[in-house]
């Protein structure tokens, strides 16, 4: 899965930019970054916790929900329960794979919402320009005032806690920062020739965002909106561990963190497996789109 | 450089309204009547409508936001519901654990990103950078309450070396520079530095891998200056870009430190915070992130100063 908004996009700017040089870019792109080892390890680890975690109903494992007062704490490698139980008797393993669904949902889907919602902004503030451009920046200017851990709690605190109001407020942390990259490549593109080209050939500006802008800063953005995901899914869980996300049983890393931090004198080791999930999959995001970027960087 | 100076602070004014106009909004962005939250639950309709009128909350917005700003820019930012005191009192005495807090955290991550930084940069595609690159990447990558609650297990469970939480021997009420204090804070200022180290790391070894690489540092070492100079030439050159994002990451110190403050319970801004969302006390809720955000709007006007005062390639006209 983590492949798939890598193609998508790929797809997307095939169609919209020149066909020849194109499709010569990003399978260039492509084959740089499949031969770097590192990108594709990580590549592998996130397909793998992904994969796991959307099968997790089909692996034979555990009831994720269903504890037992006499087996509460158990360490790890206890036979049947691999990766130990939780404060509540729960098996470890079960909730740690059940809880990648929650977890990489709450973590991803704000970046996902943030990239429509600021590329958009963006490009209208960018490639319009003039007084909407000032309208759209002064206000994202705002939202830079706050240390983004801040605006998340704000926002979070102030709505309550809840699966949704943690998704809402950190698209509205990652809104302001896609939509500033999106806003400075397309100033950047806006007044290219071939741009200047397909107004003079009679194109709208909703046909020239569209296809003509669209498909040279896609990419860019794209990839900054990568590296956000990881800090999106620290903050996530973060949000769960402060109890502003989800709500108990419900398996979800930070949440579990949360939970099982009373535990760390009885078995620490167990207590701080839900973390080493949540670093995996923000490590294994950021190198990827550190790799990303190097091989979108065809100058080198 | 004054002129320069002045059009900064002139550009400040109209973030600081919109940033309390944000803050303002966030209680009436909570589900339900803000009302509720001061209202005993067994309220007459009477005393309701009694409360609403001397809390102005049944005047227009507009009207209820200028009277709130207007009291606010003389320090009165109401009334904790929890206790009962002045919130401006109560953030106060907060903000200075959370600054003690992220100065230690900013000596320490800012040390230790500028010597990685600059060691990956200069030996740069070699194994020196392989390594250093990948604690700068472990370190933006790392949930930091999942580190500090490691921290806990192996500093404070396992081997018994420092306290887990707190800030102070019991019985102690303020913070004092001394050992008794001291190792209540290593574990929290590690913890919160290891963000600034990865990102500050990043960002010298970009910097002196782009400075190596221009044509004056060739010129230097062809008329013969030794390695030492050269690298003289790279900090200087490195210093401004360097301080300003320095400058941003004790902002973030000091406004996200809520999840570390409450990992280890140190009695900060961030920990008054959480307890405000939890107690739904609005008037601290909003007091505290009113104050944090207005400390990183100030930190940031100081960056851009200081920048342009050491950088002479930054336009003041």
């Amino acid at each position: 899965m983590s492949e798939l908004p890598l193609s998508a996009t790929a797809d997307a700017a095939l169609q919209a930019a020149p066909a020849t040089k194109a499709r010569g870019y990003w399978a260039t792109v492509g084959r740089r970054i499949r031969r770097d080892k590192v990108s594709m390890a990580c590549a592998l680890v996130l397909l793998l916790i992904f994969l796991s975690a959307i099968l997790a109903p089909w692996l034979g494992l555990e009831d994720p929900y269903k504890g037992s007062m006499i087996r509460r704490l158990r360490h790890i490698g206890t036979p049947g329960y691999p990766l130990g139980t939780d404060e509540l008797g729960r098996d470890m393993l079960a909730r740690l794979i059940y809880g990648g669904r929650l977890s990489l949902v709450i973590g991803i889907l704000p970046v996902i919402l943030a990239f429509g919602i600021g590329t958009s902004l963006g490009l209208i503030a960018g490639y319009v320009g003039g007084k909407l451009n000032t309208a759209i920046m002064r206000t994202i200017d705002v939202f830079y005032a706050f240390p983004s851990v801040l605006l998340a709690i704000a926002i979070s605190g102030a709505l309550g806690a809840g699966i949704l109001n943690s998704i809402v407020s950190l698209t509205v942390v990652f809104v302001p920062q896609i939509t500033r990259v999106a806003e400075s490549v397309t100033t950047g593109v806006r007044n290219m020739d071939f741009v200047e080209a397909a107004r003079a050939s009679g194109a709208g500006p909703f046909t020239i965002m569209r296809v003509h802008i669209l498909g040279n800063v896609l990419g860019a953005i794209f990839v900054y909106a990568t590296s956000l995901i990881s800090v999106s899914m620290i903050l996530a869980a973060g949000l769960s561990f402060l109890g502003l996300g989800t709500k108990p049983p419900e398996p979800e890393w930070g949440l579990m963190l949360n939970t099982l931090r009373t535990a760390i004198y009885v078995n620490p080791w167990v207590a701080a497996l839900p973390g080493a999930m949540i670093f995996a999959v923000s490590i294994c995001f950021n190198l990827l789109s550190d790799g990303l970027r190097s091989a979108m960087d065809i100058r080198n | 450089m004054l002129a320069y100076i002045a059009r900064r602070i002139v550009y400040v004014v109209p973030i600081v309204i919109s940033v309390a106009l944000v803050c303002f909004l966030l209680v009436h962005i909570t589900p339900g009547d803000p009302l509720v939250a001061v209202l005993p639950a067994d309220a007459s309709q009477e005393l309701a409508a009694q409360l609403r009128t001397a809390y102005g909350f049944d005047r227009p917005l507009p009207v209820q936001f200028g009277l709130w700003l207007l009291r606010a820019l003389h320090g009165d930012l109401g009334n904790s519901i929890a206790t009962g005191r002045p919130v401006l009192a109560e953030v106060m005495r907060a903000v200075g654990n959370t600054v003690t807090l992220a100065i230690a955290a900013a000596i320490i991550g800012f040390t230790m990103g500028i010597l990685l930084g600059l060691i990956a940069g200069y030996f740069r595609e070699t194994w020196i950078d392989k390594v250093a690159t990948s604690f700068a990447i472990a370190g933006v990558s790392v949930p930091h309450y999942w580190l500090g609650m490691l921290l806990v297990i192996v500093f404070s469970v396992q081997l018994n070396w420092l306290p887990a939480v707190g800030a102070g021997p019991s019985g102690s009420n303020s913070w004092a520079w001394d050992w008794a204090h001291l190792k209540y804070l290593v574990l929290p200022a590690i913890t919160t530095s290891v963000i600034p180290m990865g990102i500050v790391t990043r960002t010298v070894r970009a910097l002196t891998g782009d400075i190596l690489s221009q044509d004056f540092v060739e010129a230097l070492r062809a008329k013969g200056l030794h390695e030492r100079g050269v690298f003289r030439h790279v900090i200087k050159n490195a210093a401004p870009t360097a301080l300003a994002v320095m400058g941003l990451q004790l902002g973030y110190m000091l406004g996200g430190s809520i999840l570390i403050e409450t990992v280890f319970s140190w009695p900060g801004s961030g920990f008054l915070l959480n307890s405000a969302i939890f107690q739904r006390d609005l008037p601290l809720l909003q007091g505290t992130i009113l104050i944090l955000a207005l400390f990183f709007v100030f930190l940031n006007l100081l960056v851009d100063i200081a920048q342009a005062a050491i950088d002479p390639r930054i336009k003041r006209g």
